[in-house]
């Protein structure tokens, strides 16, 4: 294949691994390889360098060491803190309700909506702006009746809009409502120091970040107790059996520590790639559209819904000039779905086929960013003439 | 200019023929491109998610492929387009009392058309499938659709929709090799030769039968009626005109004193028209919506061998264009199997010349001479 150039504009997907933190993570697999509950020097030793691990990830979310729960990723996170503050919610006798939003990540949507149908819980979704974000008054209603659990989306992944989870949280607790988010998005971009955030449970995922894929983080608030969802060994004060992946807990308290060591430089980058994106194609796409919050949004995002293009082919067109980017109703089979977040943003089930999402990271260019804004105008007037010729 | 700065976009479908075309055009030093397009099928049936012709095993068996070769992939979304034109179309001429060949439409309006124009817009020179068939070029720069060079396969009846303008940026890379290299270029690439039969089914009818399908799609053309003689007697109840085949014999539940065959069938009596072997023989059709592989149909009546269906032999024939894009066709010996709805598709050796559906046969019309048709027809 010839290509002209490579431009990976998906770092919302997943962001390639920082060498740092492939260097801090590479002694876990050979050298320091036993189980960090077995008693001997090896395991202490692995031991030891996940309590490290873990009090570093606490600093960043100031918040005690015991607080952190290390899984296997976001989605685990997310399950442990919903199917777990219902079961808690059960054996106290509270009401089993889950109230949430029609844009979340699938993991939180589709556990509650499973709870709901399998088990006596009720899942109560607050519609967002459109904007995709939860409105106070709203969401206050919806926590008046109390609930075992509120999970509200910290930066939304298809269209990027940032909640103020401490407007909401305050609310929550208002009514004696846990609080929990899913920050994967938000992570290594946005503070997570929960005290500020006044959140009481918190999902990260260290790939979201320059770290490795298959580790993650909840933050569960000191006197939550959290039964396990995955039952076992006594794991992570049992609230997470398994044996420790001790070479990624490295990795991701790495990985994190680094994003927030050069948070000021990175945002600022994101940000000028990202605004470099949005007005370039706002200026020169005819009809494009920014989703998701003008302002309040990721820095490394930028959205778009183009009408006409069908968000597959476009993606199709980048990938065959080196582009890699995303849609929320692409899918490689061919069989595309209007995105359930623009369809709760209010685009028409049409226009949430021509979702287009670009996410910027730290190795994206000027340059890169110049070359995307020219095959995407070449790539759209090739779809829209398509089109032309199909629709008579 | 190399052929690396020819760009051909290959349709695969995970199949052996279209996988050896993919890998034909990366050794020949294309810049390709794999893709596979995702097309109807009836979910309400049988809950079958997914066409016959793009099932998840194939779309991973295509990428694999594709992987193998160092190509891009996709799957286009032609769900919508396949829907309603070559469903719709199969649909149609059932509720007409054709037999359609929905293969070919898809030719006409999906893979010739709709596939190539996306190709054409990603900047691709050609579209390549894997169909056993060949081009080339006449002395005066015209394109000729030819057979693919093992005859067992050719499979150009169901190319015979194809004009200039497409055979200017089509390939068929396997047309030009025996079965025996594309067997052994298949086993290189891993595939599965053993394991895979064409299924003579239609693609879109998912894990049902095409009478399930009619009976949910075209309900009218599965119920019963009349089983009768050319002359209007009686001698019976079909299940539905859909059921039967022209010239088939066995299941008509039938007692008669000499063996009696499907003629015709006559939507608008809901009847099915049977009649003895005699009358089943017929010496000529006349076809519509003819395509000509030149553009233009010959001036002159000539000499051709026409195939009637798919799998038939090829038969001598007198070919007559006619206007208003029909021809007629008398045959040298009189046919058994003239299906209106399937195509006839003339050749004169190698080369296919075009095709055209067959018409219904016309009762009044075939009691005129050939004569007084022909002015009948290009009225």
């Amino acid at each position: 294949m010839k290509r002209n150039r490579e431009v990976y504009l998906d770092y919302s997907a997943s962001t390639p691994v920082d060498p740092r933190v492939i260097e801090a993570m590479m002694p876990y697999f050979s050298e320091v390889y036993g189980n960090s509950t077995s008693s001997h020097s090896q395991g202490r030793r692995g031991e030891m360098a996940i309590e490290k691990a873990r009090a570093r990830v606490a600093q960043i979310l100031n918040c005690q060491p015991s607080e952190v729960v290390f899984t296997s990723c976001g989605s685990e996170s997310d399950n442990l803190a919903i199917r777990g503050a219902a079961w808690l919610a059960r054996q106290q006798g509270r009401p089993a309700r889950l109230i949430t939003t029609p844009v979340e990540h699938s993991a939180v949507i589709n556990t509650v909506l499973q709870l709901g149908e399998l088990t006596d819980a009720e899942p109560v979704v607050v519609p967002v702006d459109r904007h995709g974000l939860v409105e106070a008054g709203r969401f206050a209603d919806a926590c008046r009746r109390g609930a075992a659990l509120a999970s509200v989306i910290y930066a939304n992944n298809e269209v990027g809009s940032v909640n103020d989870l401490a407007e909401l949280a305050a609310i929550a607790h208002e009514h004696d409502v846990l609080f929990h988010t899913d920050a994967v998005q938000a992570g290594g971009q946005l503070t997570l120091d929960v005290e500020q955030l006044g959140v009481d449970m918190l999902s990260l995922s260290a790939h979201k970040f320059y770290g490795p894929k298959g580790i993650g983080v909840l933050y569960v608030k000191d006197g939550i107790e959290l039964p396990s969802v995955l039952t076992g060994g006594g794991h992570e004060g049992g609230r997470r059996a398994g044996t420790h992946n001790t070479a990624f807990i490295v990795g991701l308290a790495t990985a994190l520590e680094l994003a927030y060591t050069e948070t000021d430089e990175r945002l600022r980058h994101f940000q000028n790639r990202r605004d470099q994106l949005i007005n370039g194609l706002i200026s020169r796409v005819a009809s494009a559209q920014l989703t998701g919050h003008p302002a309040e949004r990721l820095p490394s995002l930028a959205s778009f819904v183009l009408p006409g293009i069908d968000a597959n082919s476009l993606l199709m067109h980048l990938d065959m000039n080196g582009i890699a980017a995303s849609s929320g109703s692409a899918c490689k089979t061919g069989h595309p779905e209007p995105s359930d977040v623009l369809l709760a943003l209010e685009y028409s089930s049409e226009e949430a086929l021509c979702g287009l999402r670009l996410s910027v990271g730290i190795q994206t260019t000027e340059a890169d960013i110049e070359y995307v804004m020219d095959i995407l105008v070449d790539s759209v007037g090739k779809l829209r003439s398509l089109r032309r010729e199909f629709v008579t | 200019m190399s052929l690396s700065d020819n760009r051909v976009v290959v349709a695969m479908s995970g199949g052996v023929d279209s996988s050896v075309a993919a890998a034909l055009l990366v050794r020949a030093g294309y810049d390709v491109v794999g893709m596979m397009m995702r097309l109807w099928s009836d979910e309400a049936l049988g809950g079958a998610e997914h066409n016959r012709c793009c099932t998840p095993d194939q779309m991973l068996i295509a990428r694999t492929v594709a992987d193998k070769l160092g190509i891009p992939f996709y799957v286009l979304d032609s769900k919508a387009v396949f829907r309603d034109t070559v469903v719709q179309y199969f649909i149609d001429q059932h509720r007409a009392g054709f037999t359609p060949n929905p293969c070919l439409e898809c030719n006409r309006h999906i893979r010739f058309d709709w596939l190539l124009r996306h190709a054409l817009a990603l900047d691709a020179d050609y579209l390549a499938t894997g169909h056993y068939a060949r081009i080339s070029e006449d002395s005066a720069g015209k394109r000729l659709l030819m057979k693919g060079l093992d005859p067992g396969k050719d499979q150009s009846y169901v190319l015979s929709v194809m004009g200039q303008e497409q055979l200017a940026k089509t390939l068929f890379p396997v047309g030009e090799y025996p079965k025996a290299e594309v067997r052994r270029i298949a086993i290189e690439l891993g595939l599965d030769l053993a394991n895979r039969k064409d299924s003579q089914d239609l693609c879109f009818l998912g894990k049902s039968d095409y009478r399930d399908f009619l009976t949910a799609h075209a309900s009218d053309v599965m119920s019963k009626g009349p089983i009768m003689t050319t002359a209007g007697a009686v001698l019976g109840e079909h299940r539905g005109l859909a059921n039967y085949t022209i010239g088939q014999r066995k299941g008509l539940g039938l007692s008669h004193h000499e063996p009696l065959y499907v003629l015709a069938m006559n939507p608008f009596k809901n009847a099915l028209v049977v009649g003895t072997r005699a009358e089943l023989g017929r010496d000529h059709l006349f076809t519509e919506r003819v395509n000509w592989v030149s553009g233009a149909p010959p001036a002159q009546p000539f000499r051709a061998e026409v195939k009637i269906r798919y799998r038939s032999r090829p038969q001598g024939a007198l070919v007559q264009p006619l206007g208003d894009g029909r021809a007629r066709v008398d045959f040298d010996e009189p046919q058994r199997d003239i299906t209106p709805g399937q195509a006839a598709v003339v050749y004169q050796g190698d080369v296919c010349l075009g095709g055209g559906l067959i018409a219904k046969f016309d009762e009044a019309a075939d009691h005129l001479e050939p004569e007084d048709q022909l002015a009948q027809f290009s009225a």
